[in-house]
């Protein structure tokens, strides 16, 4: 109960702080739709070339994309994390985390929260809805339910592999590269895994599971039967990754030695 | 001048120091350029060619982009914006060196200690494992080494004029994020200029942005014959001259209207 009205306290003080800067909330959701629209636009160009990605048609290209958006916007939201070693353990912020009577993780997400991020979800929706229904995709009564336990399948899947890697922070204090560069890596989910060789779909599928974030949970509402058995498994994926990361988390936070003042 | 190589040279040492952190970003740059090269499989199927690219000419182009984004690449713009807002411009003001010159060269120190610390054992593991053709041709080594200089130069200018923005917009994350997937998607870093319709290219054409990645690219990949490759140094040349001015007249409003909060 305690967390739930932390929860909304610190969402409150969030919005007055946002709205204190409006432009710069304009400015950002821009530029998040421009980097969507990029995207898109690459699918696009790519399919001027070709009709088939591996059996997979534009339009159901186009879908994974807009689902894969929903999830991503979640994350951005509430898993705000990237800049966790500077920000925490190198400028010594943690201190402060650390004698809070809430449970670290959950101070530094309060903290980091950015909830205009989920406009992206806004555009994601669009998108699948247009891609939808050009591939004369029906909407089922189960569909808004298994949706919604798929995004947040997805979310906590992301959520936990960046938790994981903010980790490696209370181990090697040195400023790593990995996170801007887990992005990256983490883009491959909006592709149908079956492009790729069996290292990186077992990579994508177990190791970082970012498949589970795109073309999996996707998959199912394309009505792609053989890919129905990995669509259910999102949210066991997503649970899994994020306990192991806050266990994890846990550790490090024990290691956790202190820098700066 | 001596203090400008002296400013190359203190940055490489700095990257130095954090050397460890470069070894798992190759392997990472590799990873993106085996998914890339898988997409690109995919996308070519059973085609030999598409507009005059092959798939092994197309896996070299996707590699050779990554691994030269390693040198032209830089955070110029965010370390601007972090000390305009902090207020250490202020003293960056006064100190007896051009200010956007130091920059400059800072972002070539990083540069360079990428190229051969990250660029090139990286391009020798993507080499082993992809299949990517090389030329042997020294020539064409000679015109990518140039051009990747001009890429740099064309992408710093665009990140200081991007940090320059700052002094009017006070934050502009949002921008410089927008900036870099711009850069992304029309350098040419994600797919070859020529893969656009007809319309884009010409619209490409008047746009500093192809000279970042797609020309170096094409160079090394022999997908422009020599005086393609010779035209488009020129025009990367031209480009860097003409963003010069931009950035002068910015520079000298922003120094104007630049109030120091804190410092």
């Amino acid at each position: 109960m305690f967390y739930i009205s932390m929860f909304f306290q610190y969402l409150s003080q969030y919005l007055k702080t946002r709205l204190q800067y409006r432009a710069d909330i304009f400015v950002e959701f821009f530029s998040d739709l421009l980097s969507q629209a990029i995207n898109l636009i690459f699918i696009l160009v790519v399919f001027g070339h070709t009709n088939f990605l591996n059996g997979w048609s534009r339009d159901e290209i186009i879908f994974i994309y807009g689902f894969f958006l929903v999830p991503s916007a979640v994350f951005s939201a509430f898993f705000n994390i990237w800049d966790f070693n500077e920000r925490y353990i190198v400028k010594g912020e943690l201190d402060r985390i650390l004698t809070r009577p809430i449970h670290s993780l959950f101070q530094i997400i309060l903290e980091r929260i950015e909830m205009e991020s989920l406009l992206g979800a806004i555009t994601g929706l669009a998108v699948m809805f247009y891609a939808g229904s050009r591939l004369g995709l029906e909407v089922h009564w189960f569909d808004p339910f298994l949706f919604i336990v798929f995004v947040l399948g997805g979310a906590l899947v992301y959520g936990g592999v960046f938790i994981m890697i903010a980790c490696i922070s209370f181990w090697a204090d040195a400023r790593t590269s990995l996170m801007p560069m887990m992005y990256n890596i983490s883009n491959y989910g909006r592709y149908p895994v079956n492009i790729y060789n069996k290292l990186i779909r077992f990579v994508l599928t177990w190791v970082l599971p970012f498949a589970f974030v795109g073309v999996y949970p996707a998959a199912f509402f394309l009505g792609k039967k053989e890919w129905f058995w990995y669509s259910f498994l999102t949210p066991v994926i997503g649970v899994v990754f994020f306990v192991l990361s806050v266990m994890l988390w846990n550790q490090g936070v024990k290691k956790y030695r202190g820098a700066g003042n | 001048m001596d203090k400008y190589l002296e400013m190359i040279r203190i940055r490489f040492l700095m990257m130095l120091a954090y050397r460890t952190n470069y070894y798992t970003g190759i392997l990472i740059y590799s990873i993106n350029i085996g998914a890339y090269y898988f997409l690109w499989s995919a996308i070519y199927g059973s085609k030999e060619q598409i507009v005059g690219l092959s798939v092994t000419q197309m896996t070299t182009y996707v590699a050779v982009s990554w691994m030269a984004r390693a040198f032209y690449f830089n955070n110029l713009d965010r370390e601007m914006a972090l000390e305009i807002m902090e207020g250490k411009v202020a003293i960056e003001l006064i100190r007896p060196y051009n200010y956007l010159g130091m920059k400059t060269m800072q972002g070539l120190g990083e540069g360079i200690f990428r190229l051969f610390f990250f660029s090139m054992p990286g391009m020798l593991i993507v080499y082993f494992v992809f299949p990517i053709e090389f030329t042997w041709d020294l020539s064409v080594w000679g015109l990518f080494a140039l051009s990747i200089l001009l890429s740099f130069f064309i992408n710093t200018e665009l990140n200081l004029l991007t940090g320059i923005t700052t002094f009017f917009l006070y934050n502009n994350s949002g921008l410089i994020r927008a900036k870099r997937v711009v850069i992304d998607l029309f350098s040419g870093l994600l797919l070859p200029i020529s893969f656009f319709p007809g319309w884009a290219q010409d619209v490409m054409k008047f746009l500093p942005f192809q000279g970042i990645s797609y020309f170096p690219s094409m160079i090394v990949t022999k997908g422009f014959s020599h005086t393609q490759a010779l035209e488009a140094i020129f025009q990367q040349f031209v480009w860097v001259i003409i963003l010069f001015f931009p950035i002068q007249i910015l520079w000298s409003l922003a120094k104007k209207q630049l109030i120091i909060q804190g410092g």
